[in-house]
């Protein structure tokens, strides 16, 4: 009565009230009695339940099932935890694989790069004759060719004396082609003859340099790098990685003494800056003509990418953590399914009673996404708070860049919420079993 | 009153398990109607097809030949959404209380109402409340089910049956794991709320205590309706 009075251009009886049906049913049934009959007492389907309430309905007889049973639920977050810490650790290592492989490289700073179009990695450089660097010059964007130099060579423990393969880089100091925290400091310094500057988050083999540094109070740090003996006159910031296990800086001068069978004409990189206002990508394509076929011209980025991409695709290392993350979903997808499935199974007959009451099997189906869903949820926050705490440590203890970001929690949160959906999809057949006719 | 026929109205209803070789009848042309209010007792040996009669009237089952006309829906040819919406309307008790471990009685009689989407949740718990008090168990509504009697459970399921105002109620053997007392108890509370709300109640029974609640009393044996007789009491 009062939804008439209030809305009066409404039609002047109400379906839902009268159980008369609002329009004739379009697939009326075929058999049975008179069409008079039919029209007077088919209700009309009832109005569609709202998003909001349409889940959150069933979303919340799941939490209440779950809660239910203690034990259960808990030993199903753990399962997720388990799976979500395990992911986390996987993707964990694979970014930092990347990033510290690709460290030496982010922190040069020019815009082009010229590499030999057999070098797979940076730390196994194919040579390039220095000409090209020179006939670079040609272009009037290109400011400045600055060479690099990369090899191993051995460095001697200054405090044990054992021998370890370290990476040396030789550059002009001048030509600003590079951006290491501390560089700066220690450019002039290693302009002197046989002086180098130590790379401080080198594995902690190469010797506590920074430590002798310290207690040195200035008197020269000598130490024995590719036999021959050179000053230790600074610190910078690159970072050990998969590649090299630690990093020592030099200019081109000293890289040839240490050095002495490489020929000074042949390089490993060459970094081109640019003059201000100079499209890369012009000069690159313009490069690209007037070089021959001996040498590729890359950006900063695309040279990062063919680096990275060496780690990923040529070596297992990619693989096995993306197969590792893919074990903990599977176990993860497991467990959840497990804790799902035995909660339908152990309360089929509550399933068939709400069957025959009148809940559809997309309701209940939705019952049992949304504890998949809830699972997914509590199972995420903790496993990425131990995942936090545990990149912190073993991010100490391997000197690997690894860390937290939002962009991997948020990643691993789709893949845990997508394990879990999945779980319950698998899960959701077993309703086909709450048969209500066998009820009675 | 929409009208004023047979809530239930059978004819010619068939039905056999298993195909070919191994097909079963158990149900024989049976025609059955219940009038509206109408408490019918459905009495029989086992195997004489009376639950699969009251399966196939609760839209549990897809009908095989025949016609089933209940609350103005044809069954014969009646697709799965139309059954669900025809279980709706109707009250199911089961021999067992079948209600959820995990809620309390409250929260069990309001699931036959969380399908009306016309209703607010503050509306659905008054009414559960309003229905448990009906059948006496005010105090108890908000304990779990494992805390309350089989008594005491069964009438919850019969509160949950009555909650959703079903225009039929359909009852299996609801007294067969209770003691006398408590069954007798349960089935007279049921047929009083029925004929205080003029549901009909079809209920199938082997328990001759309680013979005494019905209008009629249909007797079934061997997939037919053998004897209809008026009820004891009335």
């Amino acid at each position: 009565m009062n939804e008439i009075a209030k809305a009066p251009h409404l039609l002047p009886w109400a379906p839902e009230r009268t159980g008369e049906a609002a329009t004739t049913p379009a697939h009326a049934p075929s058999a049975g009695g008179g069409a008079r009959s039919r029209h007077g007492s088919v209700r009309p389907e009832p109005a569609r339940p709202g998003w909001g309430r349409g889940l959150l309905l069933p979303l919340r007889l799941a939490w209440r099932q779950l809660r239910a049973e203690r034990a259960r639920l808990l030993s199903a977050i753990a399962g997720v935890m388990f799976a979500c810490v395990l992911v986390f650790m996987q993707l964990g290592f694979r970014a930092a694989l990347f990033e510290s492989a690709t460290s030496l490289l982010s922190a040069m700073h020019a815009e082009l790069f010229l590499m030999h179009p057999l070098t797979t990695a940076s730390f196994r450089p194919e040579p390039l004759p220095r000409a090209r660097a020179f006939q670079t010059l040609a272009l009037p964007e290109v400011a400045e060719a600055v060479p690099v130099y990369m090899t191993q060579i051995s460095w001697r423990n200054p405090e044990t004396g054992a021998r370890r393969m370290i990476q040396l880089v030789g550059f002009d100091m001048q030509a600003g082609a590079m951006r290491f925290p501390g560089l700066d400091a220690v450019a002039d310094a290693l302009k002197r003859p046989d002086t180098v500057a130590f790379d401080i988050r080198s594995r902690p083999e190469f010797g506590d340099v920074a430590g002798l540094l310290a207690r040195g109070g200035g008197a020269p740090l000598m130490v024995e790098a590719g036999n021959r003996e050179v000053e230790v006159v600074g610190l910078v910031e690159i970072g050990a990685s998969f590649g090299a296990d630690g990093n020592i800086i030099t200019n081109e001068v000293n890289f040839r003494r240490l050095v002495p069978h490489r020929q000074a004409s042949n390089l490993d990189l060459v970094a081109l800056r640019l003059t201000p206002g100079a499209d890369p990508l012009a000069v690159q394509a313009r490069l690209r003509e007037i070089l021959p076929r001996d040498v590729v011209v890359l950006t900063h980025a695309e040279l990062v990418a063919h680096e990275r991409s060496y780690w990923e695709n040529a070596t297992p290392i990619g693989f096995i953590f993306g197969f590792g993350s893919a074990m903990g979903l599977i176990v993860g997808m497991v467990i959840v399914y497990q804790i799902l499935f035995s909660d339908i199974a152990a309360h089929l007959r509550e399933y068939a009673t709400l069957k025959a009451m009148g809940y559809s099997n997309g309701y209940l189906a939705r019952v049992v996404m949304g504890a998949a869903l809830i699972l997914a949820g509590l199972g995420f926050a903790p496993g990425a708070a131990i995942s936090a705490v545990l990149y912190d440590l073993v991010g100490g203890a391997t000197y690997l860049p690894l860390g937290m970001t939002i962009g991997r929690a948020v990643l691993v949160f789709g893949l845990i919420f997508a394990m879990c959906a999945a779980a319950g999809l698998l899960a959701v057949r077993k309703l086909r079993d709450a048969n209500p006719a066998d009820m009675f | 009153m929409p009208d004023d026929r047979a809530p239930v109205l059978l004819r010619g209803v068939s039905y056999a398990y298993g195909e070919g070789e191994l097909r079963r009848p158990v149900l024989r042309e049976v025609d059955l109607a219940v009038g509206p209010g109408e408490i019918v007792l459905l009495t029989g040996p086992s195997g004489s097809g009376k639950t699969t009669l009251l399966t196939l009237i609760g839209a549990l089952r897809a009908m095989q030949e025949g016609s089933a006309v209940v609350l103005g829906q044809e069954l014969n040819g009646a697709g799965e959404a139309q059954r669900i919406a025809l279980r709706r309307r109707i009250g199911f008790i089961f021999q067992h209380h079948n209600l959820l471990g995990f809620l309390t009685a409250r929260q069990n009689v309001a699931m036959a109402l969380e399908l009306d989407p016309m209703l607010d949740e503050r509306t659905r718990l008054a009414r559960a409340g309003a229905m448990l008090a009906a059948v006496g168990l005010a105090e108890h509504a908000d304990r779990s089910p494992e805390k309350l009697s089989g008594g005491q459970r069964q009438r919850v399921a019969v509160a949950r049956a009555l909650a959703g105002s079903p225009g039929l109620v359909l009852a299996d053997e609801p007294t067969a794991a209770l003691d006398r007392a408590s069954g007798g108890e349960v089935v007279r509370l049921l047929r009083d709320l029925a004929k205080s709300r003029g549901v009909p109640i079809l209920m199938v029974t082997h328990d001759p205590r309680i013979l005494d609640i019905a209008d009629r009393i249909v007797a079934m044996e061997d997939g037919r309706i053998v004897d209809a007789s008026a009820g004891a009491a009335d």
